[in-house]
């Protein structure tokens, strides 16, 4: 067996977290992990937010975000143990031996210089080569990667290319110095899946060309089976399963892997057409002072006890069509009807009945609450504004709402900070819920949240809808949830609505081709599943 | 047109336009004080006749709305008119002592602008620890210290302990570059500790916040030093905030330095300015008031144009 090239064994990694107001904690992070890559491999990282898969990534480089520390364990790069090396031994390993990719390429990139300046950094600071190779270097790179006009790229600023492209600069970035181990950092997550694809596929082929080993970190099982050699799945810090991906794909042995491979559990039967409770009919909207439409001619309707899923794209007009729902956003033409009566274009115009009975849930639920609020105080507010609840019957219908999102007693004294994701989630449900509203918008309510807790909150919404007979608008970029939820689907594209109907009819082919696309994109749990895609589209535009 | 070029002009357009506004503050503020030029000639007891000749004469007599525009006009060839205290031209007056000004100013900025920076950036690297530390507590002290105190002290220190400079920063025409930057040596040191602490801290302050970006840990993820992570990643995104506190205290060496100006002797404009303000010399005041509001107008439109050049996504849209 030849020696790996990072081996990872024992690993505790430890941090000091200053909650205000209460006394240092003390907190564990990563505790006794060992894991091991040889050359030309990829690892993947996977597990929810807070399961440490980071933090391991980036111990490959002995580094610790803010005052994360590396406290016992080994960890040997190419036979040397590097956690205890000192700090300028590590900068010379840093971005030569080991690089690393980071989840928000539009983040990690310096806005006030060059791409090829930045892409060739790392190389002429450790002497790998001369600037004049390493240029050559990145452009081939970036031919390899897929990006337009190679030679020319790298001349231009960060701000000046798109997502996915700053995506694969960055993937070069990495790979310029020749490096034995690359760490990808949710490479693809901020992304659209139809740019993900794209990006993923690129990763694979750059990886497999220029031999480099590489550790994958993701929470998408789905993502990761596609690049990954090994997966080892990280829970709280601790190793719950590690194997082959085709193992930890087809033959999970332990719970929680299982709980992770079959996520998308839910059934739901779609509803049959009813008497719509909202009513957009051919809405056109633009931003003040501009000259270009952000909704097009869009008509879609929703019943009571329904959930009509808006599909898209960043940039589509998914959200942009609530604002225009909502009064925020004041269509140029066009009706919205609302339980038989029309709702005045702007805000100002509508009555407080037309806004209790539309409410909202964000995807961010954190900046959706006060963080100077109690939940009780949080919950409360739209009881006093729209009902006049006061004192006791407050207290009881707030304790009602709580029930109803499974969140029992005590919460009510407590602050959003106390709360996890989830929870924090449910709060907004509850708080929308408190005005019993007919529609209720849900703008990438799960977008934030790991995939079992999203599952939670997607049960616990059609649950909502059965016993109350809510209406959802259920934005969302995400095709397994709308699989999931939705009676009806509304593809959206630049603007414009490009397919509507019933989700069987939507769902079914023949496709339009943007529709197929996107739905081809989504990223399914079986090896090989990338290629076949790939495969397939390079078949379709050979006989195009 | 160039979306930058565009925004400069618009800036500097907009200066030319508050400039404008201030020379009406300006002229009426002098306007609202009671008495005017020929009053403070003839002085309080004058003859109705003689105030009425004089006024005639000098154009007084004038609705108030032409005599501005007379003087604007005169500020735009050039003619500020002429002192009442002595009948001298002052625009002559101004021109050598507006030099002395600018001298001594640019002195102190050549120093304290790039020592400053530079303290700004080792004081971030260090950020908490004791070259922090030091840093802060020495320009903090200096600043603190009101400028007379400081320039007896440094008069005390470098003509009587070490007697290398002279207590008068005497200078007149004809004088040689290197005799006249030996006479102002210590007014230059007593205005470099005024300043120093000002632009420093903002610095410091500036880059440490760039330090909180995502692309600062990308850098430190590259294995660079802590130095080539300041200077090559973090500073260039902090140039606008910095520049602009370097130019108010540039600003400032031009107009606020009358005290340094007084206990070393020094012949400039804000001295003259003083004088003419207790001599109620009008015209005169009028045209060192539109000098100062130029220089801290322009140089404001300097730093909005230095912002507005640094950053790359205007310097580059799409």
């Amino acid at each position: 067996m030849p020696e790996p090239l990072l081996d990872i064994r024992n690993l505790r990694i430890e941090a000091t977290s200053y909650p205000p107001g209460e006394p240092p904690r003390h907190v564990v992070l990563v505790d006794d992990v060992s894991v091991s890559v040889e050359k030309g491999k990829v690892l993947g990282l996977i597990g929810e937010s807070g399961a440490g898969k980071s933090t391991i990534g980036l111990s490959a480089m002995s580094f610790g975000r803010g005052g994360v520390r590396l406290t016992a364990g080994q960890i040997l790069l190419n036979g040397r143990d590097i956690r205890t090396a000192p700090v300028s031994e590590l900068r010379k390993l840093r971005g030569s031996e080991v690089t690393y990719v980071a989840q928000s390429a539009a983040a990690a990139f310096n806005p006030a210089r060059k791409l090829m300046e930045q892409v060739i950094e790392t190389s002429l600071a450790h002497g790998v080569m001369p600037k004049a190779e390493a240029e050559a270097r990145a452009r081939s790179l970036f031919r390899q990667l897929g990006l337009p006009n190679p030679d020319t790229f790298g001349d231009r600023y960060p701000h000046q290319v798109s997502g996915g492209q700053l995506q694969r600069a960055m993937t070069a970035m990495a790979l310029c110095p020749k490096p034995d181990l690359v760490i990808f950092d949710e490479p693809t997550t901020a992304l659209d899946v139809t740019t993900q694809i794209d990006v993923l596929a690129a990763i694979k082929r750059a990886i497999h060309e220029t031999g480099v080993a590489a550790l994958y970190i993701t929470h998408d099982l789905a993502v990761v089976a596609q690049v990954a050699d090994d997966i080892l799945v990280l829970r709280h810090g601790k190793k719950v399963e590690y194997g082959t991906t085709d193992h930890i794909i087809n033959r999970p042995e332990q719970a929680y892997t299982q709980a992770l491979v079959s996520v998308r559990s839910i059934e739901h039967e779609e509803k049959p057409a009813a008497k719509p409770v909202l009513t957009v009919a051919n809405v056109t909207a633009r931003y003040r002072g501009t000259h270009f439409d952000v909704l097009k001619n869009v008509s879609v309707d929703v019943a009571p006890g329904q959930t009509l899923a808006i599909v898209g794209e960043s940039g589509s007009g998914k959200s942009t069509l609530a604002r225009a729902i909502t009064g925020l956003l004041p269509p140029t033409s066009g009706r919205i009807t609302f339980d038989g009566r029309d709702l005045s274009r702007d805000l100002a115009g509508r009555t407080k009945d037309d806004l209790r009975e539309l409410q909202m849930i964000y995807q961010m639920a954190d900046v959706a609450m006060n963080p100077r609020q109690t939940i009780g105080t949080i919950i409360g507010r739209p009881l006093e504004f729209y009902f006049g609840l006061r004192g006791e019957a407050k207290r009881k219908r707030i304790q009602e709402l709580l029930d109803q999102i499974e969140m029992g007693k005590g919460f009510e004294s407590r602050y959003p900070a106390e709360l996890s994701g989830g929870q924090k989630q449910r709060v907004c449900i509850a708080r929308a819920l408190a005005a019993k509203p007919k529609l209720i918008i849900c703008d990438e309510v799960t977008s934030a949240l790991d995939p079992l807790v999203a599952d939670g909150i997607l049960k616990l919404l059609l649950e909502l809808q059965a016993q109350q007979q809510v209406a959802y608008l259920f934005i969302t970029h995400d095709l397994a949830t709308v699989k999931a939820i939705a009676d009806k689907i509304a593809v959206m594209f630049k603007g414009e609505v490009r397919r509507y109907g019933s989700k069987t009819d939507v769902l079914t082919p023949p496709f339009d081709d943007y529709t197929d696309l996107l739905l081809s994109s989504v990223p399914e749990m079986r090896l090989g599943w990338l290629e076949e895609v790939l495969a397939h589209r390079k078949m379709e535009s050979a006989g195009n | 047109m160039h979306p930058v070029l565009k925004l400069v002009a618009q800036r500097v357009a907009l200066g030319l336009l508050l400039l404008l506004a201030v020379s009406a503050v300006i002229f009426l503020g002098v306007e609202a004080l009671p008495g005017d030029t020929a009053q403070a000639i003839l002085g309080q007891s004058a003859t109705p006749q003689a105030l009425a000749n004089l006024r005639e004469k000098m154009g007084l007599d004038q609705p108030a709305l032409i005599r501005y525009f007379h003087w604007l006009g005169g500020i735009l060839t050039g003619d500020l008119g002429k002192a009442l205290t002595n009948g001298q031209d002052i625009a002559q007056a101004i021109g050598q002592r507006l030099g002395n000004t600018l001298f001594l100013a640019a002195c102190a900025g050549v120093i304290s602008v790039p020592l400053a920076i530079l303290l700004g950036l080792v004081a971030a690297r260090y950020n908490g620890r004791w070259p922090d530390k030091l840093i802060s507590g020495i320009t903090l002290s200096t600043i603190s210290l009101p400028e007379f105190v400081a320039a007896y002290f440094v008069i005390y220190l470098l003509t009587q302990l070490i007697p290398i400079f002279n207590p008068v920063a005497m200078v007149f025409p004809g004088m040689g570059f290197w005799e006249r930057l030996h006479a102002v040596a210590l007014p230059v040191i007593v205005l470099v500790l005024v300043v120093l602490a000002h632009m420093m801290r903002m610095t410091r302050a500036a880059i440490l916040n760039v330090m909180q970006s995502a692309y600062i840990e990308t850098a430190e993820l590259k294995g660079l030093s802590p130095m080539q992570v300041i200077w090559r990643h973090a500073f260039p995104n902090a140039i606008a905030p910095i520049v602009s506190v370097v130019v108010l205290n540039l600003a400032y060496l031009v107009v606020g330095v009358v005290v340094v100006e007084v206990v070393f002797g020094y012949n400039a404009l804000g001295q003259y300015l003083v004088d003419h303000v207790s001599k109620r010399d009008l015209p005169v005041v009028q045209a060192v008031g539109m000098i100062f509001a130029a220089v801290y107008i322009g140089l404001n439109i300097l730093a909005d144009v230095i912002a507005i050049v640094a950053n790359p996504r205007l310097r580059h849209p799409r």
